[in-house]
């Protein structure tokens, strides 16, 4: 045995930490100037491997520190702390086309960090001389998850531990449907009461075959707004996609959702104004002669909304909204022509009057998919959305280095907006200390 | 009310740790100049309740950071980053003489952060704070194994790293009070040491218990036997009776080589078959303090000059880290430790010896920010109760707390962990 091999030292601090918390991975009791490698696994809930790897040398004191140290190859380089978690691959020879989701928030994301002797990128028989294990929650302790099913809704409401009142969120995911937990979980691990909302495909769609109405919306605000720990007065709606165009729906046109503000991911305001959710759905066709397909085979439905129509009754009429709105694009967006109606919006407000109200957060080589940070970034993966069976492979875009130092910005970002619109007294120049 | 309307944010960061990791205590979204109280619950596994609190008065953004902010009053006072845990004691109305251990480490310890208007003293649990979070601190990393050790006649508990080892391995001794404590093995586990914690005493035998060395050498064997322990590189952690056996088997034993060792709180000289004839011998200078708590320190003194009642301190071989409080009650642990370094010294073996003293610190030298507790029960099972005088001032014995355990570390990383120098003074 290489008497080496018990002397180094693998720590990760903290070994326990939220999602969007970094992470300090440190070698130690090397050998001055050793190669080695740092790997990252991941066994994913549908039964997935995920790695990821940088290689770096030990300093003249047996050190590497992954904060500090440039790696000089793997799936990262350069100086990158959680680049061990963002640029987490499938493993070779897995299914090609997979898409990184934790559907089920209670328990962590499990990640064993270790160290291999030498520059590897083939793991697979080699032998480990340290190994730990790292755990990555969506929930922070005392958050509570609690499932919804009054008043027809399907959702899950996460509150933040302690007396509240907390202001609320309505949280939406896009056009894939089902009821997605992750954003919501986190967001209540940093103080808001968030409502994930399945509106595509709730229970009662399910069982009547019918699509839910601006009312379900209206219904999900209403039980936040009326719920004992929640402040009713300070709500805000986040969407994503598709939930963008249901966000921006009711930002603009409800009478019963008085939203202290609104985050809007890769969506566009493009829709029939006065429409019900289903003709809106069905407009965005996705058989449309205007979906493109790249030579991979992969579907590009960025066209679908464009042009960018000048007809106001195709429009969400954003110079009526009333609070202020984050828009986040990515500027390699392949699924939604985001960042040209970003700029539509802009020059709507511009022209109403209202566009004091916007922060336009526009990232370059940014995709679709812009996650909670260290989310592993997917350029394509295989969809199926709402309402059709077949399962295709959609583009998303993006460049995984950019695209992921856009969604540690966007989400620091977004936790600073909703926390200036939703918790800071009036008339003080709030700066909010970040752990982040 | 208008100021509910805006409550404040409290985070604690990391939310999730090992109990020897700081944290972060941070409230934001106050008005400004506004006074606050800070204070942390924690509900024990014995079903008590134990809390800590620090008065504090928030900047003109509104915030109040416990790690940078100076607390005005409460159960520490300063700039305390992690008094809300170390000065943690039973609230009004307990039982007296409790300590706080865990005994279950597979599950974190729970403590509840919250804030609440004003400068508070009392009556926290009657008022609904403005914000409280939840802090869980860990023994156990992820990944580190517990294993149930009854073989061969030991009763243990065995904690591994996680990872494919080989890793160095440590037998961990607790004191007289008996029973099988598992905390700082875990936590040495965590921190990359095969950890065997071992139940020696059951508790309440202490009147009449006999040490049998071949218990200890046996104990030993089965950790560098262990498949994952690389078996020159394993050493021997004692505090108080711990020790004692400790520095027996470091003098003595020819049948196991420790690769170092680490005491805490302990003495040498022990001339009697038990600790109940110890007591027998010299009730006389067992003495009690105004709450009737026994001071069993003069016991031990004067300090033999006959080696014969002694353990040969001269006789030991490997490094030694003796950690002691100069405000120990229970035993004279400086005096006993000085008396040791003069025994190395007359051997030539002063290379070998390493010592560290801590003023306003008692006996019960645990991990960082452990709760102190200056006189707990002892021999709860066997006699009437009897309440021991350990010691120390609350915040410099976590002071002391925290310093050795970084101190200790660093020595175990040395000697177990580090290629050794060709060229050490060995």
């Amino acid at each position: 045995m290489d008497k080496k091999k018990h002397c180094v030292k693998l720590s990760v601090q903290p070994s326990r930490a939220l999602m969007d918390e970094k992470f300090i991975v440190l070698v130690q009791n090397a050998p001055p100037g050793f190669q080695m490698t740092i790997h990252s696994l991941h066994h994913s809930e549908d039964g997935h491997s995920w790695e990821a790897f940088g290689h770096y040398t030990a300093d003249a004191t047996g050190t590497v520190n992954v904060s500090q140290d440039h790696s000089v190859g793997g799936t990262y380089s350069g100086v990158e702390p959680m680049g061990l978690l963002w640029s987490l691959r499938p493993v070779p020879g897995s299914k090609p086309h997979l898409r990184f989701r934790k559907m089920n928030v209670q328990t962590p994301m499990e990640v064993t960090i270790s160290v291999y002797q030498g520059h590897q990128t083939v793991f697979v028989d080699q032998v480990q001389l340290a190994s730990v294990l790292v755990e990555r929650w969506y929930m922070a302790p005392g958050v509570r998850r609690i499932p919804v099913t009054e008043s027809n809704l399907t959702a899950t409401l996460f509150l933040p531990p302690g007396p509240g009142p907390f202001p609320g969120v309505l949280d939406l995911w896009g056009g894939g449907g089902q009821l997605v937990e992750y954003r919501s979980a986190l967001l209540a691990s940093h103080g808001f009461a968030s409502l994930a909302l399945d509106y595509l495909t709730p229970k009662i769609t399910l069982k009547t075959g019918k699509m839910v109405e601006n009312d379900y919306f209206e219904t999900a605000y209403k039980f936040l707004q009326q719920h004992p720990q929640v402040s009713g007065s300070r709500i805000a709606m986040m969407g994503l996609s598709f939930g963008t165009t249901m966000t921006l729906k009711m930002a603009v046109y409800s009478e019963v959702m008085k939203l202290s503000c609104a985050v809007c991911i890769s969506g566009s305001h493009i829709q029939p104004v006065n429409a019900t959710v289903e003709e809106i759905f069905i407009m965005f066709d996705t058989k449309s002669e205007k979906t493109r397909i790249s030579e991979e085979n992969e579907v590009i439905w960025h066209d679908v909304v464009l042009p960018v129509p000048t007809d106001p009754g195709m429009k969400a009429d954003v110079g009526r909204l009333q609070c202020p709105l984050l828009l986040i694009v990515g500027e390699d967006d392949q699924n939604w022509a985001a960042p040209e109606s970003a700029q539509d919006i802009k020059e709507m407000m511009e022209q109403a009057g209202n566009s004091h109200l916007l922060t336009l957060l526009s990232y370059a080589n940014t995709g679709h998919l812009i996650e909670p940070p260290y989310t592993p970034h997917t350029r394509a993966s295989r969809f199926k959305p709402v309402g059709s069976n077949e399962l295709l492979v959609v583009l998303w875009g993006g460049e995984t280095v950019a695209h992921s130092r856009a969604q540690e910005d966007a989400w620091r970002k977004t936790l600073a907006f909703l926390r200036e619109n939703l918790y800071s007294r009036k008339n003080s120049a709030v700066t909010f200390t970040s752990h982040l | 009310t208008r100021e509910q309307a805006y409550p404040p944010i409290l985070s604690v960061y990391p939310s999730r740790a090992l109990v020897d990791e700081a944290f972060k205590v941070l409230v934001e979204n106050l008005p400004p100049g506004c006074p606050v109280t800070v204070h942390s619950l924690h509900l024990s596994e014995d079903d008590n309740y134990w809390e800590a609190y620090g008065h504090y008065i928030s900047d003109h953004r509104g915030s109040v950071s416990v790690s940078e902010d100076v607390s005005f009053g409460g159960t520490y006072t300063g700039k305390e980053p992690m008094g809300l845990l170390w000065s943690l004691r039973p609230v009004p109305g307990s039982r007296q003489g409790l300590r706080l251990r865990k005994m279950n480490v597979c599950t974190p310890m729970l403590v509840n952060i919250s804030v609440h208007c004003g400068h508070l003293v009392e009556a926290f649990r009657d008022q609904t704070p403005l914000a409280s979070v939840l802090t869980e601190r860990w023994y156990m990393a992820p990944g580190v194994k517990r294993i149930d050790i009854r073989e061969r006649g030991m009763r243990g508990t065995l904690f591994i790293p996680p990872g494919p080892g080989p890793f160095p391995g440590l037998l961990d001794l607790w004191g007289g009070g008996g029973g099988l404590l598992e905390h700082r093995a875990a936590l040495l586990a965590s921190h990359g040491f095969v950890s065997l914690a071992l139940e020696y005493l059951t508790s309440g035998e202490i009147p009449t218990a006999r040490l049998d060395y071949n218990y200890f050498e046996k104990a030993f064997n089965i950790i560098q036997d262990h498949p994952l322990v690389t078996p020159d590189r394993v050493g021997i952690f004692g505090l108080s009776l711990g020790s004692f056996v400790t520095f027996n088997l470091a003098a003595k034993s020819t049948i196991i080589n420790p690769r170092c060792c680490v005491c805490i709180s302990g003495f040498h000289c022990h001339p009697y078959r038990s600790m109940g004839e110890m007591i027998q011998t010299n009730l006389n200078k067992l003495h009690v303090d105004e709450n009737n708590y026994q001071i069993w320190r003069d016991m031990s003194l004067p300090i033999p000059s006959d080696i014969s009642k002694k353990v040969d301190m001269g006789k030991i071989k490997c490094p030694l880290l003796l950690v002691c409080g100069h405000d120990d009650q229970s035993y004279p642990a400086v005096e006993l430790a000085e008396d040791i370094a003069q025994m190395v010294h007359a051997a030539g073996k002063d290379h070998l010896l390493t010592k560290v003293f801590y003023h306003g610190t008692g006996h019960m030298i645990e991990p960082p920010y452990s709760p102190h507790f200056r006189a707990t029960t002892f021999m709860a099972k066997t006699k009437p109760k009897v309440i021991l005088l350990w010691g120390g001032q609350t915040k410099p014995h976590s002071d002391a707390q925290e310093d050795s355990w970084k101190k200790i570390l660093a020595f175990l990383q040395h000697h177990l962990y580090s290629t050794p120098n060709p060229r050490a003074k060995m």
